[in-house]
């Protein structure tokens, strides 16, 4: 049985963490509203972008001589995965996720005796994947003590990306992240980015936008020159502004359940303190009166 | 029939609102878009885009570069960096000018892509320095 003492010890120290926790939970929400409006203001461009992309790709897709970014090299031997987690831990699975998904996928590959590479964005995600497959990091970043991702840091990381492609250090590149569907559900998700796929043919108003009835300045070539790098970069803010929301939404869930957990715990350990103490004053009365019979 | 303008950033959606005529520089020339255009996707350079309602110019924006989309009732604008024409700060566009020259300067002539970024990076920075002598609009 333990003592008063260090039950009350237990109950501060547990009510310590509860409070941390649910400061946490209320920072992560408050957060992840700003995430939210960020990811929702650079939704019209993505849009945009993208239309233009499969109205253009599509006349572009029988071309021999087409931009590579949109085709590939013609190879699928060297795979570049790109991780995307967050900076800061506390937030359940959720870089754990992503890093799981890096590894399968990284063995499937290379069960098919494909080589792979990996760019980590994110400190938790180069945290954990270094340990094992260090040798196969091609390259990383984090975005520590910024406050939010601008569009010129996914800017640096797609020209990166280009130039490997370009060197012919890889011939496939994958993005992998968190995909925000809502605040309780956050899925990994990997989408290619070179070859760019063109959208499906069943999104909404695709009818129109696939039938390419551009006039288009320079021409098609040209501007696909300029279109895609931007469009690999305006990818990646994507990517990264998913990731923000989700971490928050994750680490907001995260943190309500472990402020949950707290309160429960704090209930049992008031419990047993409450239960030793009335024990304690049993065994002092008992006391008092066999000795009070003794006389 | 007005022409609904779109503004686009990555990072935002700066203007979005019906005008009489939006002129943007489009990489072969400026383009005047007026209601009823012909579908056209262009890129932009370095340069004005001017908003005109009612016969007048009511705003101008600089833009670095980008790509503009036009349908007959439509037309987007999917800038790089744009900002206010009178937000601009002269010396800041002199330090942009000689930073992108030096950048022309160094960029090795072989590498086709490196150098067609760095001359759009001169002229753009050139045009934001011109710009400010076309006369800046007047806030009201």
């Amino acid at each position: 049985m333990p003592s008063l003492k260090t039950l009350r010890n237990r109950i501060n120290s547990v009510k310590s963490t509860q409070k941390i926790t649910s400061a946490m939970k209320m920072v992560a929400a408050a957060k992840l509203r700003r995430a939210q409006a960020q990811a929702e203001a650079s939704r019209p461009y993505a849009v945009r972008m993208a239309e233009m992309l499969s109205a253009l790709a599509a006349s572009e897709m029988g071309n021999p001589n087409a931009n590579r970014l949109l085709v590939g090299s013609g190879k699928t031997q060297t795979h570049l995965l790109v991780a995307v987690t967050a900076d800061r831990g506390l937030a359940g699975g959720f870089n754990a996720n992503i890093t799981k998904m890096v590894r399968l996928k990284a063995a499937a590959l290379q069960a098919e005796g494909k080589s792979v590479k990996i760019f980590t964005l994110g400190r938790k995600g180069n945290d954990a994947l270094r340990r094992d497959m260090g040798s196969q990091i091609t390259g990383t970043k984090n975005f520590v003590g910024k406050k939010i991702v601008a569009f010129t840091d996914a800017e640096d990381v797609a020209h990166e990306i280009i130039r490997g492609f370009k060197a012919g250090e890889y011939d496939v590149v994958t993005l992998m992240f968190n995909r925000f569907q809502n605040v309780m559900i956050q899925k990994p998700y990997e989408q290619p980015l070179i070859p760019a796929v063109a959208p499906s043919a069943n999104d909404n108003d695709a009818g129109e936008a696939m039938e390419h009835n551009y006039e288009v300045e320079p021409d098609d070539g040209t501007l696909l020159d300029r279109l895609l790098p931007r469009n690999l970069a305006v990818q990646i803010y994507a990517a990264l502004l998913e990731n923000a929301a989700g971490f928050y939404a994750s680490q907001m869930t995260a943190m309500d359940s472990a402020t949950r957990n707290a309160g429960q715990m704090i209930k049992k350990l008031t419990l047993d303190y409450n239960r030793a103490r009335q024990a304690n004053i049993t065994k002092e009365l008992i006391e008092i009166i066999s000795g009070a019979e003794a006389v | 029939m007005p022409l609904a303008l779109e503004i686009v950033s990555p990072e935002r959606l700066l203007l979005a609102r019906d005008v009489d005529m939006v002129v943007v520089p489009g990489t072969e020339g400026d383009l005047g878009i007026l209601p009823g255009h012909a579908k056209l996707v262009t890129s932009l350079r370095g340069g004005l885009v001017d908003i005109y309602e009612a016969g007048k110019i009511t705003d101008r924006f600089f833009v670095t570069g980008g790509f503009a989309e036009v349908t007959e009732s439509r037309c987007s604008v999917l800038a790089d960096e744009i900002i206010r024409q009178a937000d601009i700060d002269p010396a800041a566009a002199q330090a942009k000018l000689a930073e992108a020259k030096a950048v022309f300067d160094a960029v090795d002539l072989n590498d086709a892509d490196a150098y067609r970024e760095a001359s759009d990076g001169l002229i753009s920075a050139q045009a934001m320095v011109d710009s400010l002598a076309t006369g800046v609009l007047a806030k009201d």
